[in-house]
């Protein structure tokens, strides 16, 4: 395999550059592919025999938990790279991603809820997924208020990756006692997991729509760090020299 | 298509405070996030010429 | 080792001569375990069922008081940045430094509960699973809660932050601590809880030393 320099993006200046060619073609293609997204679960996909048409929910509530899942593991991987090899890109990519995640986990406590209280009767139920869920959106929200709070930027992102990583740890022992504790109490007869029998269309409108989340995200955190990185690198020659630093230029 | 006619697809079959409730929140926060991104964006730009021009501006008051 | 020791005790001297800390820290224990009722009812059943719940949070709510105060004072006087150039490992010198906080602030928590379980009514059983569950339960908080305490290190708003941090991680200590004695109530015994809050035990007494001397160095370089 030809050695790929992965370390030539790990240079602000570089990474700039790439998330600036990048970010667009990924929001068109996140764009497009929630169009279809949309389109095969609120179109295509049949109605559910014990739901009715309130189960279309799905369709964005398992993509966004998923999404709020998979960013915040890849918080702690920046996490990593950005105590191991003191690398400058991964502690702002990490600070990038937070706020998306935590939309996403937000996002997937409000849909949680709204599909909860038709067919469950309650706005909240405290099964499993979803009390892990609001513990992960309090990791999250805990993640920015320290970053948020630290003036010194390495710093922040040192103290940023230890929160990530420690939380990541954390999640599954968290996942684990909130499930023993929902069995306990309500012999798991109420759960959110208990979701329609797939129908192969309802699978693919839940994929695309995924799909759909994950490259928003992607296409959000390129652009998102490119002003970071203008905020971090100010003093540098090179961001003097940008085409959009010249004065009388339009952003 | 799944559905007799629009109106049938806005109610949902009953659950359309629900979905629609979902589906509006999903967007909305999204292009808010969007928003939000871009206004940072802009702002930091914003600033980062502001401050290359007074630089400019004390170098050559340190030239003459 | 001596260095350990040695710290340990430097640490139990000073706040011996401070009381207050270490007695604020339990009168706002006391303080919260009175207050339920008051706000609850005094229905004895009631009391008995929420009793556990009621307890731990108030332990850990102390607890979390207390873990403000883990690295201040040394922090403000220049000794925690010794103790990083020191010759001792950064690691023992943190297991000394929760180990004296949770004898002054954990402790006594201990020993308190389950005169206030008598307020709630519990039974002599309930009241020594609840006495167990904390003795195995508070030095996990402890352990944990010293990951934040250094992160949040000189920090506006510290004290909030801390709690923010580190209340989700209390969370699994919180469910298995008051699970505890509510299965001994259930009539299923508490074996299993206890058993799984020493395996916390062992874990955060292995892994938070050395994350919280790590934090301890991003606070300080």
């Amino acid at each position: 395999m030809r050695r790929i320099p992965w370390t030539h993006f790990a240079a602000p200046q570089t990474f700039y550059g790439l998330a600036g060619v990048c970010w667009k073609p990924l929001a068109f293609l996140a764009l497009a592919l929630a169009v279809a997204g949309m389109w095969v679960g609120f179109m295509v996909a049949p109605t559910d025999a014990q739901q009715g048409e309130g189960y279309r929910i799905i369709f964005w509530h398992v993509p966004v938990s998923w999404m709020s899942m998979i960013i915040y593991l890849a918080m702690a991987f920046w996490g990593v790279v950005c105590l191991v090899f003191r690398a400058r890109m991964a502690g702002m990519l990490s600070q990038a991603l937070a706020p998306t995640g935590a939309l996403f986990a937000f996002l997937s406590l409000w849909t949680g809820a709204l599909w909860g209280k038709p067919m469950w009767g309650a706005w909240w139920v405290w099964d499993a997924r979803l009390t892990s869920e609001l513990i992960l959106f309090f990791l999250y929200i805990g993640f920015i208020a320290l970053t948020s709070a630290i003036e010194d930027p390495r710093r922040a992102d040192r103290a940023g990756a230890l929160v990530a990583i420690v939380g990541a740890l954390n999640v599954p022992i968290i996942y684990f006692s909130v499930k023993w504790w929902n069995t306990l109490h309500q012999g798991a007869s109420v759960s959110l997991n208990r979701a329609p029998s797939m129908a192969q269309t309802m699978l693919w409108g839940m994929l695309l729509m995924a799909l759909a989340c994950w490259v928003y995200a992607l296409a959000m955190v390129l652009y998102r760090s490119r002003s970071l990185i203008l905020q971090r690198e100010r003093h540098a020659d090179w961001v003097a020299q940008l085409p959009e630093c010249q004065p009388g230029v339009p952003a | 298509m799944r559905w007799e006619s629009w109106s049938a697809f806005w109610h949902m079959g009953g659950y359309a405070m629900y979905v629609w409730g979902s589906v509006g929140m999903c967007m909305a926060s999204l292009a808010l996030e969007v928003w939000w991104a871009r206004r940072e964006r802009t702002n930091t730009l914003r600033d980062l010429r502001a401050e290359l021009a007074a630089q400019a501006a004390a170098l050559e008051g340190e030239g003459t | 080792m001596r260095a350990l020791w040695s710290l340990w005790r430097r640490d139990m001297l000073l706040a011996l001569r401070r009381p207050s800390e270490v007695l604020t820290v339990v009168f706002f224990f006391v303080v919260v375990a009175a207050l339920f009722p008051l706000a609850i009812g005094p229905e004895r059943p009631t009391l008995r069922m929420l009793a556990p719940g009621v307890l731990w949070v108030g332990a850990l709510l102390a607890s979390l008081l207390a873990l403000n105060r883990l690295f201040e004072a040394d922090h403000r006087d220049g000794t925690l940045e010794q103790m990083l150039l020191s010759g001792t490992p950064l690691t023992l010198l943190v297991v000394a430094k929760i180990a004296a906080h949770w004898v002054l602030c954990g402790l006594p928590l201990v020993l308190l509960a389950p005169l206030l379980g008598v307020l709630f009514d519990l039974s002599g059983d309930a009241l020594g699973v609840l006495a167990l569950s904390l003795l195995i339960g508070t030095p996990v908080l402890s352990c944990l809660g010293a990951i934040g305490a250094a992160l949040t290190l000189g920090l506006r708003g510290g004290g909030v932050l801390l709690a923010l941090l580190v209340l989700p991680l209390f969370v699994p200590v919180l469910v298995f601590g008051a699970g505890a004695v509510e299965a001994l109530a259930a009539g299923l015994g508490s074996g299993a809880h206890l058993s799984i809050l020493m395996a916390l035990l062992l874990l955060s007494g292995l892994f938070s030393p050395w994350a919280c001397a790590q934090a301890l160095r991003i606070a300080l370089e």
